[in-house]
């Protein structure tokens, strides 16, 4: 099966699972007064949960030839498994980011994440990467926080106390 | 009109918005340059700082200047290092590559230039024609037909997506419309869909779907595809000759006319936008072209140069028509600065023109600035620009993917918000995997709401869904929805027998 109809059949489980929620568990909730109403929270959904069902099931039995591979796309059996292994990495770092941004502060782990990516991606002139590092994360903090006027905390939590 | 046209010019005049506009320019004309990254994911990156402005004109101009910028700085990658970065610029690299191997990329720039200039001004004089027509003829709109109009427009993506790709947009339209649904809607006042998550009470965030469906994809495609991102060196002299001749200028200036107003005219149209005007442009003027003209196109043409860049200027101009008269985005990024209005608490409609003249001329006005500043600015500029090119890689991913994730950080302030944006990068990077489009998810996602606040308004009013019938605007233009859905999938259910 291709990966298209992959993506079809888990959007297909999706839906019902929409749809189940919509059709079965979420007007119960619904006071009395607005069951009156022709429209309730679940009309849209249950449309939707519909309509997707009924999309997916088309692309699932192909009734529509796809023969489309735009320039932009690319295929995935091409991909070396080197690159996969660094994209995960990637997204593992990024993870990371986002758990501990608060913690961290916005510049020890916004330099923590840019030097890693950079590493990763194949840098090895350390002393001219960290250096670029920090004085760019440190002026998009200023540019942000203080031009912008949009509060990043700069310091890690554990920090706080001190300053 | 004229009171409005005033304020506009007022506004869109003022240092700080033409600072804005010059900035916008500049920013996108640079990231725009960036291998692999298009005018929607840069758009998506910029809409924190948008919305930090406080101001909807001036974030708008913003906007609007760095969606030009990016435009133009990706037909100069298309020329230069023969790497479109969207799908809107492939065609300017057809002649515009061949043209810089010849050692012109000076010349084929500036071609790109003037016409993208001639595309984008002619753009704006119809914009101010077409916009307050249609948006008179739309105030005779109620909420049925709005809702009708959102269909169409909704199918149209799905229709324009390709052969073979309507079932597939139709998906992902559906899988946007349904991300909209979750948290507590202005209209019922109930969660919906949160799965007991606290943090999904207030809804996805659309920066947040903006650039998990773009900037990320195309930064993960960048590390698994290496060659995307690889820059092939032009010599200095051959960028920094701009001349071009008086026969040549005679030569395209037939070319430029007529792809401005047909570029434009596509771009109106909900769902057809910059590519499909850019190609058509090239397809048409290739044609009409005499036999010895015809041989040229694809080896060096300077007419299969300026007629995809009038047309997809021209087209990125007539996309605001939909956007600013009726509230309907026509195209991914139209879509994005939709979100963005609706952000800052704007709402693009007929009645924009009325209540905020400022911001509905302004941004119109503004238009007509961003492309004189690309002429004047970025010509000069363009062998510095080039420069951009150089970056390499190890720093240039770990950035874009920083100002993403700093963007969604900004816009939401939590760090579930990052989270969700990094599943559903994952997620639209698995889907382009298998050619789903991408832009109607976030089109979707965008119209959900208003779709489905006309739908159950309309069904109040008659107690019912007989406003389907009763009113016969709604019943054409859902029939027209149902035609242009069904009729491509017909014709390729016709053409896959005649294969067989």
């Amino acid at each position: 099966m291709k990966l298209e109809k992959y993506i079809a059949l888990i959007l297909c489980l999706i839906f019902i699972l929409y749809g189940y929620e919509a059709f079965f568990t979420m007007d119960e909730l619904l006071p009395p007064i607005l069951k009156r109403n022709p429209v309730w929270p679940s009309t849209f959904p249950k449309i939707l949960a519909a309509f997707g069902f009924f999309i997916s099931i088309l692309i699932l039995l192909n009734i529509e030839k796809n023969e489309v591979n735009t320039s932009e796309n690319l295929d995935y059996k091409k991909v070396t498994n080197r690159s996969y292994f660094k994209v995960i990495l990637l997204i593992l770092g990024m993870v990371l980011y986002a758990l501990n941004l608060r913690y961290l502060g916005f510049i020890l782990s916004s330099f923590l994440f840019l030097s890693f990516s950079s590493f990763l991606l194949g840098e090895r002139n350390f002393v001219k990467c960290l250096i670029v590092i920090l004085i760019s994360t440190i002026s998009i903090w200023y540019l942000v926080n203080e031009v912008l006027g949009i509060y990043m905390n700069p310091y890690p939590l554990f920090l706080k106390v001190f300053i | 009109m004229l009171d409005g046209f005033l304020i506009g010019l007022e506004t869109a005049f003022s240092i700080k918005n033409l600072f804005m506009v010059i900035g916008g320019c500049i920013i996108g004309t640079f990231i725009g340059m960036l291998p692999g990254l298009g005018p929607m994911s840069i758009i998506a990156i910029m809409i924190p700082i948008a919305i930090s402005i406080g101001d909807p004109s001036t974030a708008l101009i913003l906007l609007a200047g760095v969606y030009y910028g990016a435009v133009f700085g990706g037909s100069t990658s298309s020329i230069l290092i023969n790497a479109p970065g969207v799908a809107s610029t492939v065609a300017t690299s057809f002649d515009g590559y061949p043209l810089a191997r010849k050692g012109k990329a000076g010349k084929a720039l500036t071609i790109a230039a003037i016409s993208s200039f001639f595309g984008g001004t002619v753009g704006a004089i119809l914009l101010v024609f077409f916009a307050p027509t249609l948006a008179s003829f739309a105030l005779l709109f109620h909420s049925a037909e709005y809702f009708a109009l959102m269909i169409v427009g909704l199918s149209a993506i799905a229709a324009f997506a390709g052969k073979g790709q309507v079932t597939k947009a139709l998906l992902m339209t559906v899988t946007g419309l349904i991300l909209a649904t979750i948290g507590e809607g202005a209209q019922f006042n109930m969660p919906r869909f949160t799965m007991g998550i606290m943090d999904l009470q207030s809804g996805i965030g659309f920066i947040t779907i903006a650039m998990a469906m773009f900037a990320i994809p195309e930064t993960l495609f960048l590390v698994l595809d290496p060659s995307r991102s690889e820059t092939k060196k032009n010599k200095d002299s051959e960028i920094k000759d701009l001349r071009i001749t008086k026969k040549e200028f005679k030569e395209i200036f037939p070319v430029i006319s007529r792809q401005s107003i047909q570029g434009f005219l596509i771009g109106v149209m909900p769902g057809a936008g910059a590519t499909i005007a850019s190609f058509l442009g090239y397809a048409v003027e290739r044609n009409i072209a005499s036999n010895e003209d015809k041989k040229m196109f694809g080896k060096g043409s300077i007419k299969g140069l300026a007629a995809p860049e009038s047309a997809n200027n021209a087209a990125c101009t007539g996309s605001f028509v939909p956007l600013l008269t009726l509230g309907i985005p026509g195209s991914g990024t139209t879509a994005i600065l939709l979100g963005a209005l609706i952000a800052l608490n704007v709402s693009p409609g007929p009645r924009l023109m009325i209540d905020q003249p400022d911001v509905f001329w302004s941004v119109i006005i503004s238009m007509y600035i961003g492309n004189l500043i690309l002429l004047a600015l970025n010509l000069p500029l363009i062998p510095y620009i080039a420069k951009i090119l150089t970056i390499p890689r190890t720093y240039l991913i770990p950035f874009i993917l920083f100002f993403t994730l700093m963007g969604a950080y900004i816009g939401q302030n939590n760090a579930t918000e990052l989270l969700i944006l990094i599943i559903f990068g994952v997620i639209a990077t698995i889907l382009r995997f298998a050619s789903y489009p991408l832009a109607p998810l976030l089109i979707g996602f965008i119209l959900g709401p208003m779709l489905e606040d006309n739908f159950s308004r309309a069904t109040q009013l008659y107690d019912g869904i007989s406003f389907i019938w009763e009113r016969p605007m709604t019943l054409v233009m859902l029939i027209i929805s149902l035609l242009m859905i069904i009729l491509p999938s017909i014709k390729s259910r016709f053409s896959n027998k005649k294969s067989f």
